[in-house]
């Protein structure tokens, strides 16, 4: 598995589309940085393209390379190694590299700024953290997709619904429950109805990390005191794994079925 | 070697292989012959592990291969089009596979045959089809497995190209190794095959040597043993044709034969 992940990543290192993507998180956050001295609300800023950017590209690049590669993949399939492995060694090259794009392009112009110095070194780390994971999660979704249509419209559309989907419509459902219901105490469900996607997931946990939960009102204050402990932070981070986990594991599944 | 039983496989509806039992115990050249769509190339996917067949079981050195990867280590394998990474040099390709597998290549001899030493700094993609089926053949033909399956491998050669890739065949053969062949070049099959199967419908038609075959069909050579079968086998068009004679020209074209 490790050599296939080894020749998938350096052949995306080699790709112009991941330094593309790179540059850009590093203009995007330079300029942020430059124009702002307050580091939270770069913070904030960067949050809110991370949480909408990392998944489409994720979803796209996944889907492309898996596509890309379909050559390579038949070559390696003839040769005497482990089909999961040929699957699960080129997601982790995409994953990895998409994750290794957004360290640096993020990472460096904060590094320049000098983060160490200051106090909110942990709430970048939370960022940085929560774009890792959410490439991990839709990198994987995104192959499955890939591997369950050989037909390349209809998998680039499911994995643009399924980004659409996660990114912006179940917000909108969700609002719009919080705002029908808001007589009612929903707090529980309206927690609940976040973990399940973890673009959401995610943006509570910077969120609250960043200690302007107050702002989210009582909702906010409830979502403070169960992420906000150790243990909810355990908690999350666990649901997190299990968003990258459970794709991964419909990869092997389909993978050790199909034909080629 | 290789023994396959009651194989089946179906892509949806399409039922490609419809019950096939074959069996490779002694070294020499299998040739797998059919009209298109009659499942050769699924057959060899098949023993190769990339389609997973619905029923029936094959195994290779008497263990059933469903699941396993390792004995791939023992198979050459020279895919029907070749389709490679294009972005990679040939050299590129060629390191990558012997990192891949384990046993030791030897490729360097195999390059000088088929001349393509000046080619293999080229990006993959831009070469022409028949050196990407040269590279193809090195792939192939670098490791000593005692099992070597062709699809089409007469692909976009040229003259030259194939004259060796016969005397690479025979040389193989020579070495007392199982080699699977399918072709549609039915020149290619009488010079270097020993036996014949024929698929056709996803059944086994015919299996035998070539003698065999040629007498059966009361045939001097073997295209015309196969295009006789071929069109025996499709029972219907021949019996429309044989009511009408005059607008058959493949009638006509048997008749000649006989």
């Amino acid at each position: 598995m490790f050599k296939i992940l080894k020749y998938s990543f350096f052949d995306l290192v080699r790709s112009r589309w991941t330094y593309i993507y790179c540059a850009f998180y590093f203009l995007f956050t330079l300029s942020l940085l430059w124009l702002s001295n307050d580091l939270s609300k770069v913070t904030i800023s960067l949050m809110n393209v991370i949480l909408v950017l990392v998944p489409l590209i994720a979803t796209m690049f996944g889907i492309m390379y898996y596509y890309n590669s379909r050559e390579f993949t038949e070559l390696l399939l003839a040769q005497p190694i482990k089909r999961t492995s040929i699957f699960i060694g080129q997601y982790f090259g995409v994953a990895l590299s998409l994750s290794g794009s957004l360290l640096v392009g993020v990472g460096v112009p904060f590094l320049l700024y000098g983060i160490f110095g200051s106090g909110q070194i942990w709430n970048f780390l939370t960022l940085l953290m929560v774009g890792v994971f959410l490439s991990f999660i839709f990198s994987a979704i995104a192959f499955f997709i890939a591997l369950k249509n050989e037909n390349r419209i209809k998998g680039f559309g499911l994995g643009i619904l399924v980004w659409l989907f996660l990114a912006v419509i179940y917000d909108g459902i969700f609002l719009l429950l919080l705002a029908v219901f808001s007589d009612y105490p929903i707090e529980g469900f309206a927690m609940g109805a976040s973990m399940f996607n973890p673009i959401d997931l995610s943006r509570i946990l910077i969120l609250l990390k960043l200690d302007i939960s107050a702002l989210m009102g009582y909702t906010g204050a409830v979502f403070q005191k169960f992420l906000g402990t150790s243990m909810g932070m355990v908690a999350s981070i666990t649901i997190l794994f299990a968003w990258v986990a459970l794709p991964v594991w419909r990869i092997k599944r389909v993978a050790l079925r199909k034909d080629f | 070697m290789i023994t396959i039983q009651n194989l089946h496989k179906a892509f949806g509806k399409n039922e490609v292989l419809k019950g096939i039992d074959l069996n490779f115990d002694k070294p020499g050249i299998t040739a797998v012959l059919g009209p298109n769509g009659s499942g050769k190339t699924t057959l060899i996917k098949c023993v190769l592990g990339m389609v997973i067949p619905n029923k029936g079981c094959i195994c290779m050195e008497g263990e059933n291969i469903a699941g396993k990867w390792a004995y791939r280590e023992h198979l050459s394998y020279l895919p029907q089009i070749a389709r490679f990474p294009e972005n990679l040099t040939g050299r590129e390709l060629l390191s990558m596979v012997k990192d891949m597998r384990n046993g030791k290549a030897s490729d360097q001899g195999l390059i000088k045959i088929f001349d393509l030493e000046p080619h293999l700094d080229k990006r993959l993609g831009n070469l022409s089809g028949g050196t990407r089926q040269k590279i193809n053949l090195i792939l192939t033909f670098m490791y000593d497995n005692p099992v070597i399956i062709l699809d089409e491998p007469t692909a976009g050669l040229d003259p030259v190209a194939l004259i060796h890739l016969k005397d690479l065949i025979e040389q193989e053969k020579q070495r007392g190794k199982t080699i699977l062949i399918t072709t549609h070049i039915m020149s290619f099959v009488e010079q270097i095959a020993d036996e014949i199967v024929f698929l056709l419908e996803g059944k086994i038609h015919f299996k035998g040597s070539l003698r065999a075959l040629k007498e059966r069909f009361n045939e001097v050579s073997v295209e015309k043993a196969i295009a006789n079968m071929m069109l025996q086998q499709n029972g219907k068009a021949f019996a429309v044709k044989d009511m009408e004679p005059s607008s058959a020209p493949a009638t006509e074209f048997l008749e000649s034969e006989n």
